[in-house]
């Protein structure tokens, strides 16, 4: 297959127009030894009914959410998209086109994401959100480095319960020497708010407040807070599911400086983790050190209301070295997603997700206490957390083996991808136990299966 | 237009998940911990949010409207089947802590291919665009360097006509920029480059063809002055759609790569992103990228490997953008490595084209043989008082996207045209014709041109005031 539209009677035309006389010669300027060594091995094209056999069956190996209920979380949520979503974000206009440097002709992408930038400071309890960034990882990683900068101290405090990631991401981003990170010890779960009072000084330019954190478990954020503006003049950074916002506390009532997050369950299918959304809200005093795009309302001469980009001076094509990020493309499509799927579900329909996510959770928990397997952690969760066993991949992996036996037995094509693990019905190893997560797609059935096979796989590997 | 938040009608979003399956709600979180008031969503029922967003998508110009020629974008065409591909349910719907084996294998190869077009070694798919690849890759330089017991080498080569990215990219890894100057034929000057070459260089980062569409022919020998005094080379890959299948940035000697799947290998551009900015490296530097890293083994199983202990860690949660990442795989698949150079001979045909028929009413500071890309100017339209914004403009109204505008910063009031391999023959004499239309017009009816675009919902919006008092979200008027 081409995309390419000319004819060879136009390519003879315009090469005669530029005065050469074969398409070779267009590349004169690039040394011979350089030309000569770019010898690519044989990979014809395809048509494009055998690309998508192709495709067909590479994604046929695949175990997606379709084939099997997911209870994995950890920073990806199989969460419920309205078909609304998927129809508008198909739009030509939106997805073929590139970042708005032209206000006239883009007012729709500006105002979308004007429109994303309003509900972000909505669910945040924030003044200012930006366009979006990579994802939640870098994101906490990018307010790790403006309150580096903006406060003019090194050491970052993560507590151990960030999502490992997430956690790695900011020191991969710290071995520049922008920051240093100190890692805050958990206890039962959640970060000892004794600890970070023994962590914090005079040197700690942030606090990083993981609500809920990768454990499922929600920290005592008040109470950590309150210790740091008690101890220093430290930035509270605190990083958040969107959709728990529905039902918990905001950033923006607990008095933090920063909220970041990923927005992928808002709209954004898994894709395997990437592309989601990173968001970021700040309170005004940041406004200038937010990293990324910001959209700004104003009006044309006529007194119309127009959408730009604004306060360009912080970002790189202006400042180079000296800008706050080096941000430039960034995930405006999944940022419409979000903006797209907030309006569609509507406040009942934003507040039910997290309800059902919530309530599917409780039972869940109910149901492993009845038959005697509990929670690693005794504490308030939204909708993941911990089930306690000292061999968590042995547990898995019985699991994945037991559920398929029992569910998916007679399905010849689901068994031949039955894949050993991880897998998406048996939840995610961590240290003490298998982390589980319940979205608004799971039901009482599904979860009753879970337990059930949890609690003979348990058996099975004694 | 209204925003959604002044379309909100009470009662009226009708959308509901089941809750009637649900056991009644227990106790868990403390009230202390709980929403003190509910999140304020504005309730538009579903066709009313349909419409809103339809409207938007009127109010906005993407590359299926028309030609795009927004330099130093590759604002290409996106074949439709590679959409197709990312909404298959064993793509769209699959867990990364899940083994997904289409999905790892699909990685593998693009990795492959992509080490193929550019002649490096071994890649990551990790980085979610170009910048994050130039951060990327300036941190495996700098954690390379640090291995090598150099950490004196704190300085990074820049050429003045780079993208903005690079000098921060830079800085964020930990390094401090030297500027290298452009000669006056538009190329990295190599006695300027030779001066500022010193055993505190850690590397240089270039783009090749250069910002300026101009192929940096010199590159053995600024490659030979940077390696010699001990540093590195990266190859910010923006502009790789000129030469992809022709010349290979490994076989120039770079030690490092990004490619922007998002450009040359036409994945659709989201309005802002999501893209991909995969990074490649030469094999001593394999160690060093992120983790988990990706291959074949000899069995041909695919196998994930963390060496965390040279690793510079992750950048990116997971594998990356695979969303985008299988769009590309779709699109080198598609076409071939045959179908890639035909695309960069028509890329830099069209290009060169379009220069030649503007050179006739437009200033071309570097009127020769380009690639992808040129750059022209107002100069001929100045003395007329006309700017290259008002050119820009003007070409709005005749359904175009314009050029990207002043950029590179070397050029005084620079228009960067990159018309891209899908543009054809007819498209671009039609753009020509809309450019020298504006050409006569900055002559005759200036004021014409100045006062563009006429055609557009909105006129010129009023930049200075959206900065003087930012307002960045909306706010419901005081009752
Ligand atoms: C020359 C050049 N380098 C780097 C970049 C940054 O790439 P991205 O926007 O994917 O981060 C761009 C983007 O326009 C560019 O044109």
């Amino acid at each position: 297959m081409k995309y390419t539209p000319h004819s060879q009677g136009e390519i003879e035309a315009m090469l005669q127009t530029i005065g050469l006389e074969s398409l070779d010669q267009l590349f004169d300027d690039i040394p011979r030894e350089i030309l000569d060594q770019c010898r690519l091995p044989d990979r014809p094209g395809m048509t494009e009914p055998r690309l998508r056999a192709h495709l067909r069956e590479l994604a046929g190996e695949n175990l997606s959410a379709d084939d099997a209920p997911c209870f994995l979380g950890g920073g990806c949520s199989d969460a419920f998209i309205p078909a609304a979503v998927g129809e508008l974000l198909a739009r030509e206009e939106f997805y073929t086109a590139y970042t708005p440097y032209q206000p006239e002709l883009s007012q729709g992408i500006l105002q979308s994401i004007f429109e994303y930038q309003t509900y972000i400071c909505r669910l945040t309890g924030l003044d200012i959100a930006n366009a979006s960034l990579y994802d939640g990882g870098s994101a906490l990683a990018s307010a790790c480095a403006i309150a580096a900068e903006g406060t003019k101290k090194k050491t970052i405090l993560l507590p151990e319960t960030v999502h490992p990631d997430y956690a790695q991401i900011v020191k991969t981003y710290a071995s520049s020497g922008i920051m240093n990170v100190q890692t805050v010890p958990a206890k039962n779960g959640a970060t000892d708010p004794d600890a970070l009072t023994a962590a914090l000084s005079d040197q700690v330019a942030a606090v990083v407040i993981p609500q809920p954190n990768y454990f499922g478990c929600l920290e005592p954020a008040a109470e950590m807070i309150a210790a740091v503006r008690q101890n220093s003049a430290a930035l509270v950074i605190m990083q958040v599911d969107p959709v728990s916002l529905a039902l918990l506390k905001s950033p923006g009532e607990y008095g933090a400086d920063i909220a970041v997050g990923d927005a992928q369950p808002l709209g954004s299918p898994m894709s395997y983790g990437g592309p989601h959304v990173g968001f970021m809200a700040v309170t005004q005093k940041l406004m200038r050190k937010i990293p990324g795009r910001l959209i700004g309302e104003t009006t044309d001469a006529d007194g119309n209301r127009a959408f730009v980009l604004t306060l360009q001076a912080r970002e790189q094509h202006i400042r180079r070295e000296k800008a706050n990020s080096n941000i430039c493309s960034n995930e405006a499509l999944n940022a419409l997603a979000a903006s797209i799927y907030l309006t569609v579900v509507g406040p009942v329909g934003f507040r039910q997700a997290a309800e059902r996510s919530h309530r599917l959770a409780l039972y869940a928990r109910e149901q492993f206490e009845l038959r005697g397997m509990p929670l690693l952690y005794n504490r308030p969760f939204f909708r993941e957390f911990v089930v306690g066993s000292d061999t968590p991949e042995e547990w898995i992996e019985a699991t994945i083996d037991l559920w398929h036996k029992r569910y998916t037995g007679e399905d010849e094509a689901l068994n031949a991808k039955k894949i050993t693990f991880p897998d998406t019905t048996g939840g995610i190893p961590v240290e003490g136990g298998v982390l589980l997560a319940f979205t608004e797609k799971r039901t009482p059935e599904e979860i009753d299966q879970l337990v059930d096979v949890m609690d003979d796989a348990r058996e099975a590997i004694q | 237009m209204k925003l959604l938040f002044e379309k909100d009608v009470p009662g009226s979003n009708a959308f509901r998940f089941p809750m009637d399956d649900l056991p009644p709600a227990t106790e868990n979180i403390p009230h202390d911990q709980l929403r003190s008031t509910p999140v304020d969503l504005p309730e538009l029922s579903e066709v009313e949010a349909v419409r809103h967003f339809v409207e938007l998508s009127h109010r906005a110009f993407g590359v299926d409207d028309g030609t795009y020629a927004l330099g130093s974008c590759t604002m290409k065409y996106s074949p439709k089947v590679n959409q197709w591909a990312a909404q298959l349910p064993g793509f769209a719907d699959i867990h990364p802590n899940c083994v997904q084996p289409g999905a790892d294998h699909l990685m593998c190869e693009l990795q492959e291919m992509l080490a193929d077009l550019t002649g490096m070694d071994a890649f990551t798919l990790q980085p979610a665009a170009g910048a994050h690849g130039e951060l990327t890759g300036m941190m495996i330089i700098h954690a390379y360097l640090r291995d090598q017991g150099q950490n004196d080498r704190k300085v990074v080569l820049i050429p003045d006509s780079a993208h903005g990215t690079n000098p921060a990219s830079a800085v964020m890894a930990g390094f401090t920029v030297r500027v290298v100057k452009s000669g006056p034929d538009g190329l990295v000057d190599l006695d300027d480059l030779a001066a500022k070459c010193g055993p505190d260089v850690a590397g240089l980062m270039l783009t090749n063809p250069n910002t300026l569409g101009l192929f940096e022919k010199n590159i053995l020998e600024i490659s030979r002055l940077v390696h010699d005094c001990g540093g590195l080379l990266y190859y910010d890959g923006a502009n790789l759609n000129a030469i992809v299948g022709v010349a290979r940035p490994g076989d120039m000697g770079f030690d490092v790569v990004h490619v922007n799947l998002h450009k040359t290998f036409s994945t659709p551009h989201g309005g802002g992103g999501p893209g991909a900015g995969p990074v490649g490296v030469k094999e001593f530097l394999r160690p060093y990228l992120p983790y988990p890293t990706i291959r074949r083994g000899e069995d041909g199983q695919i196998v994930f490997d963390a060496d965390e202990e040279k690793s510079i860690g992750k950048v990116k949660s997971f594998f990356g953008n695979f969303g985008v990442c299988l769009k590309a795989y779709a699109y080198i698949k598609s076409v071939g490595y045959e179908g890639l150079k035909n695309a960069a001979q028509l890329a830099v045909l069209n290009a060169n084209y379009l220069r030649c028929r503007l050179s006739e009413y437009f200033d071309i500071p570097f009127n020769t043989l380009c690639k992808h890309e040129f750059v022209a100017s107002n100069l001929r339209q100045a003395p007329s008082g006309v700017r290259t914004l008002d050119i820009a403009k003007r070409l709005i109204d005749f359904k175009y996207h314009p050029p990207t505008i002043y950029f590179p910063m070397i050029v005084h009031e620079a228009m960067m045209f990159e018309p891209t391999e899908t543009e054809s023959k007819s498209r671009l004499d039609a753009l020509a014709e809309a450019m020298k239309q504006i050409a006569r017009e900055a002559e005759t009816t200036p004021e014409l041109v100045q006062g563009a675009p006429h055609n557009t919902v909105i006129g010129r919006p009023d930049e200075t005031k959206a900065a003087r008092n930012p307002v960045l979200s909306y706010k419901k008027p005081a009752q």
